[in-house]
Order: structure tokens, then C-alpha cells, then sequence
């Protein structure tokens, strides 16, 4: 008697292998012109341009299709826009790692926020458990554990630090990628041309800060929890085999909203504001407050400052 | 139009060639299509399924696919250690076989393209990097300048065989002066290609292991040990079934020349190891986890030993004469030397570059049985290339294939 769970997986298996040589089969029989097997392939979005390289009208095209795309896909109202930079705004992000309790309640918000996988499990944030006797002499990463799983938080004798992309000045990333698929907006936030990445994963090898996830298997979000409204170079869903990671959720802040993962700390741990404007809570954190950067060394310039409360 | 009548023939020919052998050939070019339909079977199920039939994740994003394709860049490089003597200093018993030393870049350079074709996770989009209808991120990212160099040494070696080989073909003489300079760029090219490929490694300073000038150095002096020591068993080979001649002095010529490129990538080991040991920072966890491992996981410490094992012993075999001159020593040593290198190069440079992670995780790797069969199989398409290449070069080398008119 075969395991009935084994047997899933090789139907599934057959399945996807079945859908593959079938849409390779359309696309065959679609590049010989035979007629109605070109709806399975999709020219337009196969043809479509780089982000940077679209007209404002091409643009609006793109985001016109995709949200016909997903609406008919997740069976509800999608919008996706692209909407611009805001004029005069640099966003920064402030964590508090005296307040935060590693209550990862920002993780998940992340996720329903920004139509992260759930199988394969994708997660933008990674929160790192640290003793606080072994930090003595400085946070060694080495030690930072992602995985605890406590009844309650925070547990006892530790501290939390949340990782998430630090949409650095002068980031590794948007230099290594070899078609330009990555980029820092004039806002500075490092967004990602996901229908351009080709998922070579050498942004994966550049960031020092392991920022960047990689979709290694057909990602999936249930209709139910998609968030259908949509930013093309933020929370639209991404396809297999491209590298995503957090984008401040851009379609949140060029709204003038808060990203999802403060709005969702208990504590009061993270701030956000725009770091050209002197009167904002960031600045003012700047200025008050002991902050520092991951591997500073490296001379990254993160836009997202810890501090001690 | 006449050469249009001469590539016809050519073409005619060399499917002639390749279509008779020996038994022994038909058995081997039947090895190596049942192992490229191994391939093809596994590269359709991870087609379908995505990366994930891989065992590489998040925190080790890179693994087989790039050890292989570092490890054939240096293979593809090293044809250039019989370039020098043969073209440069004219010697004349490696003259006769640089032809296959040439061919064997151009099977690794394919072999490359394709490893990285099945490493990305949307290869129907790489055309995304193509000048023009593309938006290649040059001069920035040193993957484009690799895939720039790749190609043109490619194209240059392949252009240097197919001319010297359609000349022989048709009973012209080939133009010195034409050909001449486009061999000479051959060498320089060759160290850059070894060189860009190093320098996609060593610019990345969120890897410790690799942030480290002395990369390109150690990559050309490994690549000089493995590429020669994988022709010198091709010519045996070719010896043998081909009945082609191929002087024992060539073989020793190059034996030696080995030598001094395994003396050097020893030295270089030997500085790497010092620097990470003597003065030991954070940074050496790498190298730690490399020659002793970590945390409870050795996953490479014992392989990487072996490739020194492998390494020092083929050393000695190369040095001393009395080894050297003796074939199956000297075969031996090649073996070890390959092995060494593959080690070193391949898993001994992506896993401990990427363990522990940024964030200071260790992810135990080993590839999945379908990358390996996955791998297997772009191997024997490399295999099959260069069977095929060979075969019609000898031909037209021995004058056994020549253009007549029918």
C-alpha cells in the first residue's frame, strides 16, 4: 500500500509536469501559428519591458492587465498601480531593540500585507533571538537564533532584533544584478521589476543582510488572504523562480500610510518616517537616540537604524 | 558560392565521420545520450516543479550548478597552457595537439552556458540580458562582464578550429598572418575569463570566504592544474582509439607544466590558510568551517582534506622525473589532480563561501539527486560535443577527410 501522502506529492508531481509539457506543447504549437493554442502562452507579458524602460502609458497597461490577471485569478476586486515617489521624501526606519519582545506579530503582518507564500513558506522578516549574556561584548549574528518557538515572549535573559531588507544607499544588490532588475527608487526604496528578474540569485550572494528570498517553488496565497490592493513593484504576487523581499510596502507608503509591520508591533518598537523632513519621528531618533547599523563596516549606509529606546 | 559548395561538404563530411567508428565509439556515444536523456528528464522535472527539486535554499542560494560551472571555466581557461608553447615558442610536439586542447575550451565554454542556463530560476527570460531588446546592467554587474568574455572567447576559439580545420579540409593553406593575432588574443582572453569569473566571487563583500584578492590568483593556478591534467588522459585516450600520433614528449611537457601550476596553487593555498588561522577573526568561521567544520557540522571538512591529500600527492608525482616519465603515474596524478581541483572549486568554494549565512545560519547542503542527474547530464552534453568535435578533427588532421568533388 503506498503512502498516501507520497502518492499526493507524485500526482502532483504529474501534474505540474503534465501542465509544463502542455504549456510548452501551446507555446510550440502557438510559435507554428495554429490557431487557438496561443491563449495558453501569454506574448504580453512574456515580451513585456523593464520597468525603467515603460512609458508612463505602457506602465498603466501593465497594471491594467495584472489587475484583470489576479482579479479573474483570487475572484475578487485587484487593483495594481505604480504609483510614483512622493516629491522631497527619503523613508528611513527606526527599530527599538529595548521594547521589541519577538512577538513576530510584524512577520505575519508582513505577510498578509504583501501576499508572501504561505507553501513554500516565505517570510520578508526574520526575527533574531540573542542571550543577552553572550552579547556582552557586541552581537555576534552567529548566535542570533531565527527559529525559537516560546510559549510566551519575550523569554527570559533574551533580546529580539528583527532583520528585514535595509534598503541601503549604497546597496550590493542593484550593483550585481546582471539585467537591472532591482533598483533604488528616488524615495530610496530598493524595489524589484519582478516580471524582469531572471532569478540568478547573485542579489541573494550580494546582501549582507540575507534580505532577499527566493521563490524555489510555485508560490501560493490563498484567494481568501490576498490583499488585493497592489503596488507592481511591492505586493502584486510573484511568479516561481524570481527574488523578492521587503519594499517598505511601498504601496502603503507613497499613500502617506505607515508599512504594515508597525502598524502590527504591540510595543511601539518601530518607527518610520521621512528622513528629509527634520521634523519627523525619525529624525528626531536620529538625533536623541544611540543608533547603529548592521555590519556598518561594509559601508552599506542602511536606511534602517537600531536604537535603544 | 565555392564556399558555400566547400561548407556543404563539410557538413556532409563530418556527419559522415561522426555516423562510423568503432565499436567501442558506438558504445560511448550511446553511454553519453542515455546520460543526456537522464538529464533532460531531470531538467523537465525541475522545469515543472521549479528550483525547489534542488536542494538549495534562502540561506546557500548558490551550490552544484555554480561549483560546476567555476570548476569549467578552468577548464575551458586552460587550454591556453598549450597555446603559449605551441604558438608562442612554436614547439613543435604540442603544435600537433593544440587543435584538441581548443576544442575542449569551446565543449567546457558550452558546458558553462549551459550550467548557468539551468541555475537561474527563469531561463526562458534570459534574453533579458541581451544588448538592446535587453537591459544588461553593464559595467556594474560583473555576471554581465563574465557572460561578455565567455562568449567572446568562445567565439574566438571556436572561429580559430573551424577556420584551421575548414583550410586543412579544402587543401588550402591557412593564412599565418590572419589567424596568427587571433590566437595571440586567445591567451590574454583566456586569463580574463578566469579572472571575471573570480570576480563575481570576490566582489561580493557580504562573503568573507571570498572577499579576498587572492581568488583570481588561486582560481588561474587550480584551472592550470585541472584543465591540462583532464587533456593529457583525453590524448591517451585519443591515442589509443583514435590512432592518431601523440608524442610522449608532449605528455611530459605538459606533465610538467602542471607541476609548476599545483606548486603555485599549493602556495596559494598555503597563504589563504595562514591568513585565516594566524590572525583569526570573525571572518575565518569560513575557513573554519572549510578545514574543520562548525557547530556540529562538518558537512566539507572531510573533503576538503582530501583535496589536499589529492593535491600534494599529484604534486609530487608531476615533480619528480623519475614519476613523471612513468605513464601510469603521471595518468594517476592527473586523476588526483582533477579530483583536487573539482573539490576545491566546486562545493570547497560555494558551500564554505555561504556557511554560515549573513545572518550567521548554517544550512547542511547536499545537492539533490536531481540536480546531480541534472548535471550529469549537461556533462555528457559537453562529452558528446567534444566526441563529435574530435572525432571530425582528426579526421582532417590525418587527411583522412578532404573536400572532393563528386
Amino acid at each position: 500500500m503506498s503512502d498516501p501522502n507520497k502518492r499526493d506529492e507524485r500526482e502532483v508531481r504529474g501534474a505540474s509536469r503534465r501542465e509544463f509539457l502542455k504549456v510548452a506543447a501551446t507555446g510550440a504549437a502557438a510559435a507554428m501559428g495554429a490557431p487557438g493554442a496561443a491563449q495558453a502562452f501569454d506574448f504580453e507579458s512574456f515580451l513585456q519591458k523593464n520597468f525603467r524602460q515603460m512609458s508612463d502609458e505602457e506602465i498603466d497597461e501593465v497594471v491594467d492587465r495584472l489587475s484583470r490577471k489576479y482579479s479573474k485569478k483570487y475572484g475578487k476586486e485587484v487593483t495594481v498601480n505604480a504609483v510614483g515617489p512622493l516629491d522631497d521624501v527619503v523613508y528611513g526606519y527606526g527599530l527599538d531593540i529595548s521594547r521589541c519582545i519577538g512577538c513576530r506579530r510584524c512577520v505575519y503582518a508582513c505577510v498578509d500585507e504583501n501576499n508572501q507564500s504561505r507553501d513554500p513558506q516565505i517570510h520578508w522578516i526574520r526575527v533574531l533571538e540573542f542571550e543577552r549574556e553572550a552579547a556582552i561584548r557586541g552581537i555576534d549574528l552567529e548566535d542570533g537564533n531565527p527559529y525559537y518557538d516560546h510559549e510566551t515572549v519575550p523569554a527570559e535573559d533574551k533580546f529580539y532584533m528583527p532583520v528585514s531588507c535595509m534598503h541601503c544607499e549604497d546597496s550590493p544588490c542593484t550593483n550585481v544584478c546582471p539585467t537591472g532588475a532591482t533598483w533604488s527608487e528616488p524615495d530610496g526604496i530598493v524595489v524589484i521589476d519582478y516580471d524582469w528578474c531572471i532569478g540568478c540569485r547573485y542579489c541573494m550572494a550580494a546582501c549582507p543582510y540575507g534580505a532577499r528570498k527566493f521563490n524555489w517553488g510555485e508560490p501560493n496565497v490563498p484567494a481568501e488572504e490576498i490583499n488585493p490592493d497592489m503596488h507592481l513593484l511591492g505586493n502584486r504576487p510573484r511568479s516561481r523562480g524570481v527574488v523578492e523581499k521587503c519594499s517598505f510596502c511601498i504601496q502603503r507608503v507613497r499613500k502617506g500610510r505607515y508599512p504594515a509591520c508597525l502598524e502590527a508591533c504591540p510595543v511601539g518598537a518601530r518607527k518610520f518616517g521621512n528622513l528629509l523632513d527634520p521634523d519627523s519621528e525619525i529624525r528626531y531618533l536620529l538625533k536623541h537616540k544611540r543608533t547603529f547599523v548592521l555590519k556598518s563596516e561594509l559601508g552599506t549606509n542602511p536606511k534602517f537604524f537600531y536604537f535603544y529606546g | 558560392m565555392k564556399t558555400l559548395n566547400y561548407f556543404w561538404h563539410f557538413v556532409i563530411g563530418s556527419v559522415a565521420v561522426v555516423s562510423r567508428g568503432t565499436r567501442a565509439y558506438y558504445a560511448w556515444i550511446a553511454l553519453l545520450v542515455v546520460v543526456i536523456l537522464i538529464g533532460v528528464n531531470a531538467y523537465v522535472n525541475q522545469a515543472s516543479m521549479g528550483l525547489i527539486t534542488a536542494n538549495m535554499r534562502d540561506p546557500l542560494s548558490w551550490g552544484f550548478y555554480i561549483g560546476n560551472f567555476a570548476f569549467l571555466v578552468g577548464v575551458a581557461a586552460a587550454a591556453v597552457v598549450l597555446v603559449v608553447p605551441a604558438y608562442v615558442y612554436n614547439w613543435g610536439p604540442l603544435r600537433d595537439v593544440v587543435l584538441i586542447a581548443e576544442l575542449l575550451s569551446v565543449a567546457a565554454i558550452v558546458m558553462c552556458i549551459l550550467f548557468v542556463t539551468v541555475d537561474v530560476g527563469r531561463p526562458e527570460f534570459l534574453w533579458h540580458l541581451a544588448p538592446g531588446v535587453g537591459t544588461p546592467n553593464f559595467p556594474y554587474s560583473m555576471l554581465v562582464w563574465d557572460i561578455l568574455v565567455l562568449n567572446a572567447y568562445f567565439l574566438i576559439n571556436y572561429f580559430i578550429v573551424t577556420y584551421l580545420l575548414f583550410m586543412a579540409f579544402t587543401g588550402q593553406k591557412y593564412n599565418p598572418s590572419f589567424i596568427m593575432p587571433v590566437i595571440f588574443l586567445s591567451i590574454p582572453l583566456a586569463v580574463g575569463i578566469h579572472s571575471v569569473t573570480a570576480m563575481l566571487f570576490m566582489g561580493l563583500k557580504a562573503r568573507a570566504f571570498w572577499h579576498t584578492a587572492i581568488l583570481a590568483p588561486r582560481f588561474l593556478s587550480s584551472a592550470f592544474c585541472s584543465g591540462p591534467a583532464l587533456l593529457l588522459l583525453i590524448f591517451q585516450v585519443l591515442r589509443r582509439v583514435g590512432k592518431i600520433e601523440i608524442s610522449n614528449q608532449a605528455l611530459f611537457k605538459i606533465g610538467e607544466l602542471i607541476a609548476y601550476a599545483m606548486a603555485i596553487n599549493i602556495f596559494f593555498l598555503g597563504v589563504e590558510v595562514f591568513t585565516e588561522f594566524y590572525g583569526e577573526t570573525a571572518h575565518s568561521v569560513h575557513a573554519r568551517f572549510q578545514w574543520f567544520g562548525i557547530h556540529g557540522s562538518s558537512d566539507i571538512a572531510i573533503w576538503t582534506w582530501l583535496a589536499l591529500a589529492c593535491n600534494s600527492l599529484a604534486f609530487i608525482c608531476f615533480m619528480v622525473p623519475s614519476l613523471r616519465y612513468r605513464l601510469p603515474v603521471l595518468s594517476t596524478a592527473c586523476l588526483l589532480a582533477i579530483s583536487g581541483v573539482y573539490i576545491e572549486k566546486g562545493m570547497g568554494l560555494l558551500l564554505p563561501g555561504m556557511t554560515p549565512g549573513v545572518l550567521g545560519e548554517v544550512y547542511h547542503y547536499k545537492p539533490s539527486l536531481n540536480e546531480v542527474m541534472v548535471s550529469v547530464g549537461v556533462w555528457g552534453i559537453g562529452a558528446l560535443l567534444f566526441t563529435l568535435m574530435v572525432k571530425v578533427a582528426m579526421e582532417i588532421t590525418v587527411g583522412r577527410m578532404r573536400y572532393e568533388r563528386s
